[in-house]
């Protein structure tokens, strides 16, 4: 019989903790892509936030649910459409739109199902990445993307300039960007943004949609 | 909810002539019952009205003071109340028995108060169509109105106030018992702490009702069955019944499972016999299935019930968009498949799933990967365990139970 231990073993990751500091106590959250439930579970122990998860992998959901949290299987790119809008405060996706076959698509339906929408992601900007292509003219491989190419789930990778440009391609208003390095330290306020590119490993970014002129904010948002 | 006794039975005498079964659970069960006399009728979706009318049911654990506790088990097509005992009439234990009961780590009854009811239309205590009707004395048969998932979902109801539980903390069902399960979520949304939707779906499909209707056909082609009133000539359709029963079976299982279990092999012979003997195991294994299913279930229930589940259809029901059923839902809900279920797949569970995400409801889905079809719900598969554990763990401390 397999066991589930509960949860409070490991160091939470770098970008959970980030991620967790943009959240508001007893918030509603979706995690999308929640793998095993770990950023669920801190948001649970430390905002008591009302969470829910989606996660293709069936262990992931599995071990999720085991540890009481509520989570669905099902898939980023196909089965966001179905939530209303504004169901939640913070529509979340953490590293995951990497790996979305629609990432365009995924960013619009998380800030219409969410208040904000938070997204963390590689940069495949950082400068690592950069000299290793520069230097080997091969796909570089790192800690954050260890697969070859042609195994790696990241179908989408994008750099922080690149994902800055996609938010204003959805009208989405950056509420809060934070880029850090590999050992989790905060890039200082006001590093331009070429600097972030540069220097941040990854980065997490809190979204609203842009109210468009006329239009109403939906729930008060 | 006045006027309503309640007969904690002991165990009968079988074959007492009152009753028509061959197991003589029918008017007087091996459980608890309630009565509920003719001035309480129960009103049914088919226009009339069902009264007198009893409900027979076991109970497991204790009810806590403030009567937050209680978990309502219901019960699959062919199923019974006696989901964590040793069942009177088979001798088998109770059928979800690795899963509920003292000190079990999935619902364990020291911690919760389970009751499982029969259903209404079955034959093993609660009213249907083996039962006496009041107006001829004589068994209804085919006289029995025809029920729904809805009318057995209120019977239980009518149970649940009078044991005086306002809430129940779960309600948990797989297959049929899926059914009521959702019916129970959409009905009485204020009365369901948490639902246990498993291996289910929200409407019948084609294919399922198509299995049915071969099952009924057996039954009434057999003659015996007597226009469906064999009770007075003293004869049961068993060969209709047990044909039934061999085909539901097939689709409880996955091929996978059949392959394995019994593959081609012959059944006590080396050699083909160039007959219609049960050359094969999987032959002898499902004529010992219909056969043993005879000594334990009325045709007319098989009929009744099976109708009861082709009528479901919980959409068509809320303006053919299922999320209707289950809007301001605050139940929180965890719906479970299995990989090789072909009856009902997992895409009728993700079509739960879509509808309560559309509310916003609060939902897990979990598809567990097992190979023994339909039936893995009842076995012991230690992920589905899992989940169902952490699932009801999680929402009694939500409820803040102890």
């Amino acid at each position: 019989m397999t066991t589930h231990a509960p949860v409070h073993h490991s160091q939470p990751r770098v970008d959970h903790l980030f991620i967790a500091e943009m959240v508001e106590p007893g918030s509603r959250v979706l995690d999308v892509g929640c793998g095993d439930g770990a950023l669920l579970h801190l948001l649970a122990e430390t905002k008591m936030v009302d969470g829910r998860g989606v996660e293709i992998s069936r262990e992931g959901v599995n071990a999720s649910v085991a540890r009481g949290l509520s989570v669905i299987q099902g898939d980023a790119d196909s089965d966001l459409s179905d939530y209303p809008d504004q169901a939640f405060d913070y529509a979340i996706l953490s590293l995951t739109i990497q790996a979305t076959r629609y990432p365009k698509t995924v960013l619009e339906n998380l800030l219409r199902i969410g208040r904000y929408a938070i997204v963390s992601f590689p940069n495949f900007g950082h400068w690592k990445i950069r000299r290793d292509l520069l230097l080997t003219g091969r796909m570089p491989m790192t800690r954050n993307l260890p697969e070859p190419w042609y195994s790696s789930p990241d179908a989408h990778l994008c750099t922080i300039a690149d994902f800055v440009s996609l938010c204003r391609e959805v009208d989405a208003h950056v509420e809060q960007a934070v880029a850090f390095n590999s050992v989790g330290r905060r890039l200082p306020i006001g590093a331009t943004l070429s600097m972030q590119n540069l220097l941040g490993e990854k980065a997490v970014f809190r979204l609203s949609k842009k109210q468009t002129p006329g239009q109403t904010a939906a729930h008060g948002a | 909810m006045t006027n309503l006794s309640k007969f904690a039975v002991p165990t009968e005498e079988p074959g007492q002539t009152s009753d028509r079964t061959p197991h003589g659970e029918v008017e007087t069960p091996t459980s608890l019952l309630v009565r509920f006399p003719a001035s309480e009728p129960l009103q049914l979706e088919c226009g009339r009205q069902l009264a007198p009318f009893q409900i027979a049911y076991q109970t497991y654990g204790t009810l806590n003071a403030d009567k937050s506790n209680a978990i309502l088990v219901c019960h699959a097509l062919t199923g019974d109340q006696h989901v964590s005992n040793v069942n009177p009439v088979t001798g088998k234990p109770g059928w979800w028995e690795t899963m509920i009961g003292q000190g079990r780590p999935v619902i364990d009854t020291d911690r919760y108060f389970v009751i499982c009811s029969n259903i209404l239309g079955g034959c093993m205590g609660s009213t249907g169509p083996a039962s006496l009707n009041p107006a001829t004395g004589t068994p209804y048969g085919i006289d029995f109105p025809v029920i729904t998932i809805g009318d057995m979902v209120n019977a239980q109801a009518r149970l649940i106030d009078h044991l005086g539980i306002d809430q129940l903390f779960a309600v948990v069902g797989g297959s049929m018992g899926g059914m009521q399960v959702l019916e129970w979520a959409a009905r009485y949304k204020d009365r369901v702490f948490a639902a246990l939707p498993i291996a289910t779906a929200a409407r019948h499909s084609a294919q399922n009702i198509a299995f049915h209707e071969v099952g009924r056909q057996a039954v009434m082609a057999d003659p015996e069955w007597c226009q469906g009133r064999y009770y007075a000539q003293g004869v049961v359709p068993r060969n209709g019944l047990s044909v039934a029963r061999m085909a539901a079976h097939i689709t409880y299982l996955s091929e996978e499972a059949l392959q394995r279990k019994f593959g081609r092999n012959l059944q006590d012979r080396d050699e083909k016999t160039f007959s219609f003997n049960a050359d094969f195991q999987v032959e002898s294994y499902l004529r010992h299935q219909g056969s043993t299913f005879v000594d334990r279930f009325d045709a007319n229930s098989y009929l009744y019930i099976t109708r009861a589940m082709d009528y479901f259809d919980m959409a068509a029901e809320h303006g053919d968009v299922l999320a209707n059923a289950f809007w301001g839902t605050k139940t929180r809900f965890c719906v479970v498949s299995f990989t090789s279920d072909w009856l009902y797949p997992t895409r009728e569970s993700r079509a739960i799933v879509r509808a309560l995400n559309a509310v916003a409801a609060n939902v897990s889905f979990v598809e567990i990967d097992s190979d023994k079809g339909h039936d893995a719900f009842l076995l012991e598969e230690s992920e589905f365990f899992d989940t169902v554990r952490g699932f009801i763990s999680a929402a009694a401390q939500k409820r803040g139970l102890k």
